[in-house]
């Protein structure tokens, strides 16, 4: 059965390949990426269910080939209990976001260009998750940088361009870091394997050199985390990215970020981990608490989305800081509820963003559950989650970060983490109470209409003073356009049934992993066991 | 004393120098007609791919083969001035492979009828002819009197597009300065043979590794260190490294396209593969002296280079920065020598042979663009990809390529290489500068990529050429099974 991992990548590369073929035009271009993958994801549910969950602490359905001898780069595949979930999730937000295109073709047109985008994308995200070499995770791991680039400097809004350089020359900067601490790591321990490494716990590498690679590995990946103040790239890349760019950065390529942690940085070099997670403590806290307060001075819904992520990744990063099996979990948990919850925020702000126009939540104005009341509740129930209200997903990842924090490993200072877990818990506190405001301003109250309409409006100066500076000046036509793309509250089209269709499996998941964690738990348990050396299925 | 001279060991620099050669004859001698040129360039091509052959023939062969030789009963062990080893095949094989690629180019480049044919491909053969016999040099007499041979064709081939104001000063910069650094060089060569007493590498060598106890009375311990400083100077003028950098842009932009793509693969391969045997065989023992001077150059080079190419609006100058900070990243393993003196030259040999394919990409299709639109400014690029989508593609890849991001594998391996045998060899500081100026690069790279995508209202003309096609073709290849399968050059080197 090992061929199904190495047909999850091919599937997706096969897909791009053949849509460079001249007989795609523009809307079977659309249906073939949801056909692709559609295959993609059917065949990562086949792994799920031919997944060994008695033994889910160890690596299965290994393929193991010798790529590059001079490298010592081996092309060698697997799954445990740590990347199955990811795996599951990237193919579903995949084939989602490929429902969603269909459904609204991008501003920009070349659905084409845009399908073989993102199918490239699929790939190097789904390598990155099985990856069992370090060379080879770091290959995947820079796959999906020029195709997000493009995805966001071609199909993006008004500032896209420094965004996406932005966003490109930040995460290079950090695969680079990465890729001196890997190969530190290699010139240490003489093997890439990292099935090999990780069941060494660090033997054959020196402490100080350890620190030195986990400093490294860490830079790299909290980057891409991102983990505060490394996290600039993201607001701008997040808001002006389209939405399946804002729903697959957020979504997986994020948790590219914190996987490597839990798959590289902390089982391969433990005692530069055990002396460096106080930082990452610390550092993790201050983005949350960082967050939320950014959160609070946002105007854009997808920019106020964009800095929740950053609070909600320093939730993570603290869980991985305990160094300890429940703060793994947590970690691990919490990644896949950020991904369902926020990639179902950026796709419920896109389509609000599509309706108004903008995404300015005083320009929004208020009585949304009114004009759209599905999509307003749909709003409100992705806040409520990504708030942490218990029976949603997003309640366990933080819960189970903050109860490890208030145990951390031996070793680290509990008074430390003590600090830790009650500045968390004050970062709750204003995460829910930027989400409330949110809410209250845009889906409560009485609606206003957007963009005054009508015939009082006729000369370019009134167009510029309602949509504001910066704008492009309008004449007569631009005004018949306005009237256009901001049809009058009556006329605002609520959610449709493609849009369900993408939205509806994310809020069944984030209420599924609400009521019973434990069907992630138990997956990610053994293998997070298996990472301290306690031994599979104690946990 | 009678030298016996191994013709096959030398076959592949004679075949090049008869054919230029023949080529001189037949220009003279064939009538001249339309389309006359023609037959020049593919009987300069035969002569390469000859050659080329022979090189193939003698890598299935293996073994190492010498000719002209002293005997060992003239003191010392038998030294050889010319060494046919895997060193010499790899760099063999690069530079005909380059020189193939390059005369695809010409052939393009000569259809305007403004440049003396014959003359061309001639010279032309002759720098291949010198490069080839550079990498199988093991003296410094022939060592100098090749690179010789590789630099001074160059110069008029750069002036050989005659009333043309740039070209006629890019050859007279290139002259000076590289007259400048041979005087430079040989300044260092003779000070070396005054030391050592022999122009052998193996001898030079042997003499380092027993100790200073051999030295001539009166010769002060610091002449050697004179010397080696020296010799790096002048090698530092040919592969344009800091601070002997500043020509390359103003001669990449003068010199024809194929002059250019010439100077930055061909003739920088071979004042690598020179500094290469005099830096790790002859003055192998001297590597405390000259690694931390290859290290702080290789820094100061991919620094300069890379922030000189963000702000260039020209496809060739862009080029020309960007191979400067490419011959950083080729110089900066040298540097690790001392800890990893195996790695350090097989990762530089490795990164020029991917370096070679990938800049030879792009340089063939800035010679298709060029066609259709003399400037060659960036802004000519965009929106290349709506109106000739193979050479857009093609160009893309090659940037990210030299960037060093997937789907650019070849790229990527190369500077994992690279970042190997530093970080083996202890120099993390140079790692990290050399990571921070990856993201340099990149930026310039990936600023020219978008811009072939970018749509254009305009209609544009789509440039077209055969053999640059196939140049591009046969370069895009080799660059790609460079992606798939770098074991290839990796197992040569190693």
């Amino acid at each position: 059965m090992s061929w199904l991992l190495l047909a999850l990548l091919a599937v997706p590369l096969a897909g791009a390949a053949s849509l460079t073929a001249p007989a795609f035009a523009g809307r079977a271009a659309g249906r073939f990426g949801i056909a692709v993958s559609a295959l993609t994801f059917l065949l990562a549910v086949v792994v799920a269910v031919v997944f060994d969950y008695g033994d889910a602490g160890r690596m299965q359905l290994q393929t193991d080939w010798s790529w590059i001898p001079g490298l010592d780069l081996r092309f060698h595949l697997g799954v445990d209990g740590i990347s199955l979930p990811l795996v599951v999730l990237t193919a579903l937000l995949s084939l989602l976001c490929f429902v969603h295109l269909a459904w609204r073709p991008p501003d920009g047109g070349r659905v084409r260009a845009l399908v073989f985008t993102l199918l490239v994308l699929e790939v190097g995200m789904i390598g990155t998750f099985l990856a069992l070499d370090l060379l080879l995770f770091f290959v995947f791991f820079e796959v999906v940088l020029v195709p997000m680039y493009f995805v966001i400097a071609i199909w993006g809004g008004r500032d896209r361009r420094a965004a996406a350089v932005k966003f490109i020359l930040y995460t290079l900067l950090g695969s680079a870091v990465l890729l001196l601490g890997l190969l530190v790591i290699w010139a240490q321990a003489g093997t890439l394997d990292m099935v090999e490494l990780a069941a060494g716990h660090g033997a054959g590498i020196a402490r100080s050199m350890q620190i030195v690679a986990f400093l490294a590995v860490g830079i790299g990946l909290a980057v891409k985390t991102p983990m505060w103040p490394l996290h600039t790239w993201l607001p701008d890349a997040h808001t002006e990215a389209p939405t399946v760019g804002s729903v697959l950065l957020a979504g997986v390529l994020l948790k590219m970020g914190s996987y490597g942690f839990a798959r590289i940085a902390i089982p391969i070099l433990p005692e530069g981990a055990a002396a460096l997670a106080p930082w990452l403590g610390a550092l993790a806290v201050v983005g949350i608490i960082y967050g939320s307060l950014a959160c609070l001075a946002q105007r854009d819904l997808k920019r106020m989305i964009a800095y929740s992520s950053v609070g909600h990744m320093g939730f993570v990063l603290l869980g991985f800081a305990t160094l300890t099996p429940v703060g793994m979990n947590a970690a691990l948990f919490g990644n896949i509820a950020h991904g369902l919850i926020t990639g179902l925020l950026f796709f419920v702000a896109g389509g609000i963003k599509e309706r108004y126009g903008t995404a300015d939540m005083v320009r929004l104005g208020g009585g949304m559950l009114r004009r759209l009341p599905y999509i307003g509740s749909l709003l409100t129930f992705a806040c409520v989650a990504s708030l942490g209200l218990p029976g949603l997903a997003g309640f366990w990842g933080e819960m189970l970060a903050l109860l490890g924090a208030f145990r951390p490993a031996a070793g680290l200072s509990r008074p430390l983490f003590l600090v830790f877990m009650t500045v968390g818990g004050i970062g709750t506190v204003l995460t829910a109470a930027y989400f409330l405001v949110m809410l209250s301003r845009v889906t409560h109250g009485r609606p206003r209409e957007t963009v005054p309409v009508g015939p009082a409006l006729a000369s370019a100066e009134e167009v510029r003073v309602v949509l504001g500076p910066g704008e492009p000046v309008a004449t007569g036509t631009a005004v018949a356009e306005v009237e256009e793309s901001h049809p009058p509250a009556g006329r605002l089209a609520d959610v449709t049934a493609g849009e369900l269709v993408a939205w509806v499996p994310l809020v069944a998941l984030t209420i599924l992993f609400g009521v019973w964690p434990k069907a992630l738990l138990d997956l990610t348990g053994p293998a997070v066991q298996a990472i301290f050396g306690l031994g599979g299925g104690a946990g | 004393m009678i030298q016996s001279i191994d013709y096959t060991a030398i076959a592949v620099p004679l075949i090049l120098a008869l054919t230029a050669g023949l080529v001189l004859v037949l220009d003279a001698f064939l009538p001249a007609r339309p389309g006359g040129g023609r037959l020049l360039g593919v009987v300069a091509l035969g002569g390469v791919a000859a050659a080329l052959a022979v090189l193939v023939a003698q890598a299935v062969q293996g073994g190492v083969r010498r000719t002209f030789c002293v005997p060992a009963s003239l003191g010392g062990g038998e030294s050889c001035s010319f060494v046919l080893d895997r060193f010499t095949l790899v760099f063999t094989g690069l530079v005909l492979a380059a020189g193939v690629v390059v005369v695809l180019l010409s052939m393009a480049e000569l259809t305007s009828g403004r440049v003396p044919v014959g003359e061309w491909y001639f010279l032309l053969l002759g720098t291949l002819t010198g490069a080839v016999l550079l990498a199988a040099s093991r003296d410094l007499i022939m060592l100098v009197v090749s690179l010789e041979l590789v630099s001074l064709p160059v110069f008029a081939l750069t002036a050989m597009r005659r009333y043309d104001g740039r070209a006629s000063e890019a050859a007279l910069k290139l002259f000076l300065v590289s007259v400048v650094s041979t005087a430079i060089m040989l300044f260092g060569v003779s000070l070396m043979y005054g030391v050592t007493g022999s122009v052998y590498l193996d001898r030079i060598a042997a003499f380092y590794a027993s100790g200073q106890s051999a030295a001539p009375a009166g010769v002060a311990p610091g002449v050697t260190t004179v010397a080696i400083v020296l010799v790096l100077a002048g090698f530092a003028f040919k592969v344009a490294a800091v601070p002997f950098h500043f020509w390359a842009a103003d001669v990449y932009q003068g010199a024809p396209i194929p002059v250019a793509a010439l100077l930055s693969v061909i003739s920088k391969a071979a004042g690598f593969a020179g500094l290469i045997l005099i830096l790790t065989t002859a003055l192998a023992s001297q590597a405390a002296v000259w690694a931390p001077v290859v290290a702080v150059i290789a820094a100061l080079t991919m620094t300069a280079g890379n922030v000189l190419a963000m702000r260039q609006r020209q496809a060739v100058r862009l080029l020309a920065w960007s191979s400067v900070a490419q011959s950083g990243y080729i110089l900066a393993p040298l540097a690790a020598f001392a800890g990893v003196p195996r790695d350090a030259a097989g990762a530089s040999v490795a990164y020029l042979a991917f370096y070679a394919a990938m800049n030879l990409v792009a340089f063939g299709v800035v010679m298709l663009v060029a066609r259709a639109r003399e400037r060659n400014d960036l802004d000519d690029y965009q929106g290349l990809a709506f109106h000739s989508p193979v050479a857009a593609l093609s160009l893309a890849f090659s940037l990210i390529c030299l960037a060093g991001l997937p789907p650019g594998l070849a790229g990527l391996f190369a500077k994992v290489v690279v970042f190997r045998a530093i970080v083996d060899g202890g120099l993390g500081w140079l790692a990290v500068v050399m990571a921070a100026n990856t993201v340099i690069g990149l930026y310039y790279y990936i600023a020219w990529t978008a811009r072939l995508f970018t749509p254009l209202s305009t209609g544009a003309s789509r440039p077209r050429s055969g053999p640059v096609a196939v140049a591009v073709g046969l370069a895009v290849a080799v660059t790609l099974a460079f992606s798939v399968a770098p074991q290839v050059v990796l197992s040569a080197v190693g």
